[in-house]
């Protein structure tokens, strides 16, 4: 099994606004790292360049972040271990705060590409019915073992 | 367990080494006899605060490559003594939570960066506060993140708390820079410092 996850954010201006210019900047960079980092599976394009922020749900007010891994360390490593840190702890300069959950994690076969409507749907889980082992976060992680025993 | 002086110079020889540590190489690090620092080594590591493994220091293996040779890191697990028993770890966790919560993340950034600067080296500055401050080519990284059990459930909390922190701390020294670029198991601040 891979794990896939979703992060879902709302920024704080158009992304053509100068207040979104050093997010934008870092996208080509930041998806490269992800790209070769080890235990990197796949991630959602829209098709309009290497990344996805032309995907919104909720009326076009929030981008997502849709990725597969090969196992909780690999997508952890990346997150929070590589130089994706140093844009995380600047979040707050391009996107609001989002008082309900705004991340998903849940288990997939390998080979399967999770689309947009499924892992809202897992959001949509762990949002009302808190984190179980069909939609957990990292802090109340399910690990595969309790799925396939 | 650590108030002997051989055995806290051994404890910390093996936790700023940043490699597993054989006896001779510690023994001759704190200088004292081999027995002595295989007698301490061993009382730390039943005490937990090493961990033990057996290796073959040599590169040799097979018969003729003599007995593996005992080696030790800084054991994985935390100990927190306090008398009387305190919880502020608990404490901590419910905090974070909380902030997280309340969507304060920028408030205790800013309770951070309010800390006085403190005007000596980096590297000082650093290893008093439990950081294990190491150089490495034009920067200072740090083997160990004081917040570790709040950081591994809270990571962009604490980081960027951690950030301004350090930022704030090394504020009187205008030739260190500060970013975040951490690698697994170490701290997430670097700290770059100019020549000039």
């Amino acid at each position: 099994m891979h794990l896939a996850q979703l992060n879902v954010a709302r920024p704080r201006a158009s992304m053509d606004d100068p207040q979104m210019a050093n997010f934008k900047a870092a996208l080509d960079p930041v998806n490269l790292l992800a790209d070769a980092a080890p235990g990197f599976v796949w991630r959602l394009r829209d098709g309009f360049g290497g990344d996805a922020t032309t995907i919104r749900l909720a009326g076009g007010e929030i981008m997502v972040n849709l990725s597969v891994w090969d196992s909780r360390d690999a997508l952890w490593n990346f997150a929070y271990r590589s130089p994706h840190m140093e844009y995380l702890r600047r979040r707050r300069e391009w996107f609001h705060q989002l008082v309900e959950p705004y991340q998903v994690m849940w288990w997939v076969p390998v080979g399967h590409r999770p689309t947009v409507a499924e892992a809202e749907d897992r959001l949509k889980t762990v949002r009302s019915e808190g984190p179980g082992p069909a939609a957990f976060t990292f802090r109340n992680f399910y690990p595969m073992e309790i799925l396939t025993t | 367990m650590l108030a002997d002086p051989v055995r806290r110079d051994l404890y910390e020889y093996v936790a700023d080494a940043g490699h597993e540590v054989g006896r001779a190489e510690a023994a001759d690090a704190v200088g004292v006899a081999r027995t002595l620092a295989a007698f301490h080594l061993d009382k730390l590591v039943d005490a937990g605060l090493l961990d033990v493994a057996h290796r073959r220091l040599t590169g040799r293996s097979g018969p003729g490559a003599g007995r593996p040779a005992k080696v030790y890191r800084v054991a994985a697990r935390e100990h927190l003594a306090s008398v009387p028993p305190r919880d502020y770890r608990g404490l901590a966790m419910l905090l974070a939570e909380a902030v997280e919560a309340a969507g304060a993340e920028e408030a205790l950034k800013a309770a951070a960066r309010r800390l006085p600067a403190d005007p000596r080296e980096p590297v000082v500055v650093l290893a008093e506060r439990g950081y294990r401050p190491y150089r490495d080519g034009g920067v200072i990284r740090c083997r160990n993140c004081p917040f570790h059990a709040l950081s591994a459930q809270f990571p962009v909390l604490v980081c960027a708390m951690n950030y301004e922190l350090i930022e704030a701390l090394l504020g009187g020294d205008a030739r260190a820079r500060v970013r975040l670029d951490p690698l697994p198991g170490e701290c997430c601040v670097v700290v770059e410092v100019s020549k000039n």
